[in-house]
C-alpha cells in the first residue's frame, strides 16, 4: 500500500486526459449552445497543450514523471508513466487538434456540430493522450477503444453515403485490431502475470523468448493494423478521404501515430529480445510500406487519397525504428514532425477541394496562379514530406540515415532513399496537377486560412530551427533503448 | 482442462474468421461478435483454471485462506465484454444506417468511398 500521498505536480501526468474527458462531457451538455461549442473545445484544447508542454519540459529536464492510481503499490495499481517520446507525442497532437478545431470552426457544416464533432473531437484526444501516457498495457487497451468509438463516430459525422461506407470498412478492420491486441495481451498475462510496463521489461527478460516472441508478433499485427503498415493498410486510403478534411487532417495526423507508438514502445522498450527474433519480418514490412506507400500515391487522382498514399510511406519509414537500435532517435523525430506535417498537409488539401470545388487533381489546375497562399503552404509541406532541406521532413531522414549507416544496413539505407524519391515524384505530380495545369473556370475563394497557416508555420519554423525536437528525441531515444530511469520512476527495482 | 479449452478457443476463432472473411455485412457481424468470446475466453484460459476458493479474506483474517482463484482476469474479461458490447452495438447501427442508405449489405456493392474501373491516372504530368 502507499502511505504518502501523490504529490500535487505529478497529478500533471493525468490532467491531459481529465481534460479532455470532462471537456467532452461538458461540451456533450452544452449540446444546444452551438456557437460556444468550438470556443469551449478550443479552451480545453489550450489546457491539454500547455499540460503536455509543461510535462515536456519536466521530462526534458528531470526525467521520466510518474504516478499509480489510488493507494496500489506500482506493480498492481495503474500507473501513468511519461518519457521523452509519449510527452513529444502528446504535445504535438494537441497543437494538431487544436488547428482541426479552428478549422472545424471555420468550415464544420451545421449538422456535424449539432452532432457533436467537438465533443468528439476532445474524447479522441483524451484517448490520444491517455494511449500516450499510459504505463499500463491493458490500459493501452481501453485507451485505444476510446480513441476508436470517438473516430468512428467522426468518421460518419453527418452521415453522407461516402461516409458510412467508409465507416463500415473502418469500424470492421479497426474492431478487428483490437481483438488481436486484446487476445496477446491475454497471452501475455498468461506468460507474465503483469501489465505494468516498467515491470514486464524485468519480468520478461526471465520469460522464455520463444513464446514470448509469438506474443510480440500477435501484438506487431494488431498494432500494425492501427498504423497501417503494409499488408493490413487497405481501410486507410478506403476511409481517410470520406470524412470533412480537418477530421482526416485530425486522424490522419494523429491516429495512425498512436499505432506506431504503441510498435516503438512494446518492441524496443518492454521486449527487446523479441524484437531481435522479429527483426526479418519487421524490415520486410517496412520496406514494403515505405514502397508501396508512394508508389500508390503517384497512381492516385483523388488529392486527399494520394496523400493518404504517401501518410502509408511515411508509417513504413516511421517503423524501422523497431528494426536497428540507431534508428530509434531518427523514428521518434521523424513521428515528431509527421504528425503535425501530415495534419497540415491534410488541411491544405481541403482548402484546395473548397477553391476547385473537386476532389479529383484532373480537375483542379491553376490554383498556382490564383492563390499565392495555397501555392507555398502546399509546397512547403510537400517538399517536407518528401524531406526536401532545408524543410522539416529532412532533419528526421538524416537521422535515420545516420542510424542505418551505423548498424550497417544498407538495405534500410537505399529503401529510405528510394522512398524520398518517389515521394518526391508523387508529389511533383499532385503539384503539376494541382497547380500549374491551365485553368477555364474561376477559382473560389477559401473561407479561413489561419488553421492552415498556424501548422504550416509551426512545420516551417521547426524545419528552421530543429533543435528543440531533436533534443526532445534524443532524451526520448535514450529512455528507449536504457529504460532504467522509466523503472525507477514507476517506483520498481530494475 | 487448459488443453480442451485451448482447442476450442481455436476452433471459435476459426469460424469468427470464416465468418469475417464472408462479403455479406451480416455474417461479419456475426464473425465480430464470435471473435470477440474467443478472446475473452483465451483471456479466461491464459489466467490459469484452478480449483481454488473464491478470493475473499476470512473475517479477521488479512490474507485469503489457501489457494485463492485470480481476480485479475475475471476483471479483465468484465472491462472487454463492456467495451466490445458498446463497440458492436454501434457497428450493428452503423451497418444498419450503410444498408439503408445504400441498399446493399453486400461488400461488393459498397463502393462509394472506393468507385469501381475508375479511369487511368494521367501517363503525362
Amino acid at each position: 500500500m502507499i502511505s504518502h500521498l501523490t504529490p500535487i505536480a505529478d497529478w500533471l501526468v493525468v490532467l491531459p486526459v481529465i481534460l479532455g474527458l470532462g471537456g467532452g462531457a461538458v461540451l456533450l451538455m452544452l449540446r444546444r449552445f452551438l456557437r460556444w461549442q468550438p470556443w469551449l473545445a478550443l479552451l480545453v484544447l489550450l489546457g491539454v497543450i500547455l499540460c503536455d508542454g509543461a510535462l515536456l519540459e519536466r521530462v526534458l529536464t528531470s526525467g521520466p514523471v510518474a504516478m499509480t492510481m489510488g493507494k496500489w503499490l506500482p506493480p498492481f495499481g495503474i500507473s501513468f508513466a511519461v518519457d521523452g517520446m509519449s510527452a513529444l507525442f502528446a504535445l504535438v497532437s494537441g497543437l494538431v487538434a487544436f488547428g482541426v478545431v479552428l478549422a472545424l470552426a471555420n468550415e464544420a457544416p451545421e449538422g456535424a456540430v449539432r452532432d457533436g464533432v467537438y465533443p468528439l473531437v476532445l474524447l479522441l484526444m483524451a484517448g490520444v493522450n491517455g494511449a500516450f501516457l499510459t504505463g499500463d498495457l491493458f490500459n493501452l487497451y481501453v485507451w485505444f477503444e476510446v480513441m476508436l468509438i470517438a473516430s468512428f463516430g467522426l468518421v460518419a459525422i453527418a452521415g453522407n453515403p461516402i461516409q458510412l461506407d467508409a465507416a463500415v470498412k473502418y469500424g470492421v478492420l479497426n474492431i478487428v485490431g483490437t481483438a488481436l491486441f486484446l487476445a496477446a495481451l491475454g497471452l501475455l498475462y498468461g506468460q507474465l502475470g503483469t501489465f505494468n510496463m516498467a515491470d514486464v521489461i524485468g519480468v520478461a527478460a526471465k520469460a522464455d523468448p520463444l513464446t514470448l516472441t509469438a506474443t510480440a508478433a500477435v501484438f506487431c499485427l494488431a498494432f500494425g493494423m492501427k498504423a497501417a503498415v503494409f499488408p493490413v493498410n487497405a481501410w486507410l486510403p478506403a476511409s481517410y478521404h470520406a470524412p470533412p478534411a480537418p477530421i482526416s487532417a485530425l486522424m490522419g495526423g494523429v491516429l495512425t501515430k498512436v499505432g506506431v507508438y504503441a510498435i516503438l514502445r512494446l518492441l524496443v522498450v518492454l521486449l527487446p529480445v523479441s524484437r531481435e527474433l522479429l527483426v526479418p519480418g519487421i524490415t520486410a514490412a517496412a520496406v514494403a510500406t515505405m514502397l508501396l506507400g508512394p508508389l500508390s500515391a503517384i497512381a492516385e487522382t483523388n488529392l486527399r487519397r494520394s496523400i493518404g498514399f504517401l501518410l502509408i510511406g511515411g508509417v513504413g519509414v516511421a517503423i524501422t525504428g523497431a528494426v536497428t537500435e540507431g534508428a530509434v532517435f531518427g523514428a521518434v523525430v521523424y513521428v515528431g514532425q509527421s504528425i503535425i506535417a501530415f495534419a497540415a498537409l491534410y488541411l491544405v488539401a481541403g482548402l484546395l477541394e473548397t477553391a476547385t470545388g473537386s476532389f479529383d487533381t484532373r480537375n483542379m489546375g491553376g490554383i498556382y496562379a490564383a492563390n499565392s497562399r495555397l501555392s507555398i503552404m502546399f509546397l512547403v509541406l510537400i517538399l517536407g514530406i518528401a524531406g526536401v532541406p532545408p524543410f522539416l521532413g529532412f532533419w528526421p531522414k538524416l537521422l535515420l540515415l545516420q542510424g542505418y549507416f551505423a548498424d550497417g544496413n544498407w538495405l534500410l539505407v537505399f529503401s529510405l532513399l528510394l522512398n524520398s524519391l518517389l515521394s518526391l515524384i508523387a508529389a511533383a505530380r499532385l503539384w503539376s496537377f494541382a497547380f500549374w495545369h491551365p485553368r477555364t473556370e474561376p477559382v473560389v475563394r477559401p473561407r479561413g486560412y489561419a488553421p492552415a497557416i498556424l501548422l504550416t508555420g509551426t512545420v516551417l519554423l521547426l524545419g528552421i530551427a530543429p533543435s528543440l525536437l531533436i533534443k526532445a528525441g534524443s532524451v526520448a531515444a535514450r529512455d528507449l533503448r536504457d529504460p532504467v530511469r522509466y523503472i525507477a520512476t514507476v517506483g520498481l527495482a530494475p | 482442462m487448459e488443453s480442451v479449452l485451448a482447442s476450442l478457443v481455436g476452433l471459435i476463432a476459426a469460424a469468427a474468421i470464416y465468418l469475417i472473411l464472408s462479403r455479406a455485412l451480416i455474417r461479419v457481424l456475426l464473425g465480430i461478435m464470435l471473435l470477440g468470446n474467443s478472446v475473452i475466453l483465451l483471456i479466461f484460459v491464459a489466467g490459469r483454471l484452478t480449483t481454488a476458493v473464491p478470493p475473499i479474506v476470512p473475517k479477521g483474517a488479512t490474507v485469503p485462506g489457501g489457494v485463492f482463484a485470480n481476480p485479475l482476469p475475471q476483471a479483465l474479461i468484465l472491462t472487454a465484454i463492456v467495451i466490445g458490447f458498446a463497440m458492436f452495438a454501434f457497428l450493428v447501427v452503423l451497418v444498419f444506417r450503410a444498408y439503408q442508405e445504400m441498399d446493399a449489405d453486400n461488400t461488393d456493392h459498397m463502393r462509394l468511398a472506393e468507385p469501381e474501373q475508375q479511369p487511368q491516372p494521367p501517363l503525362e504530368y
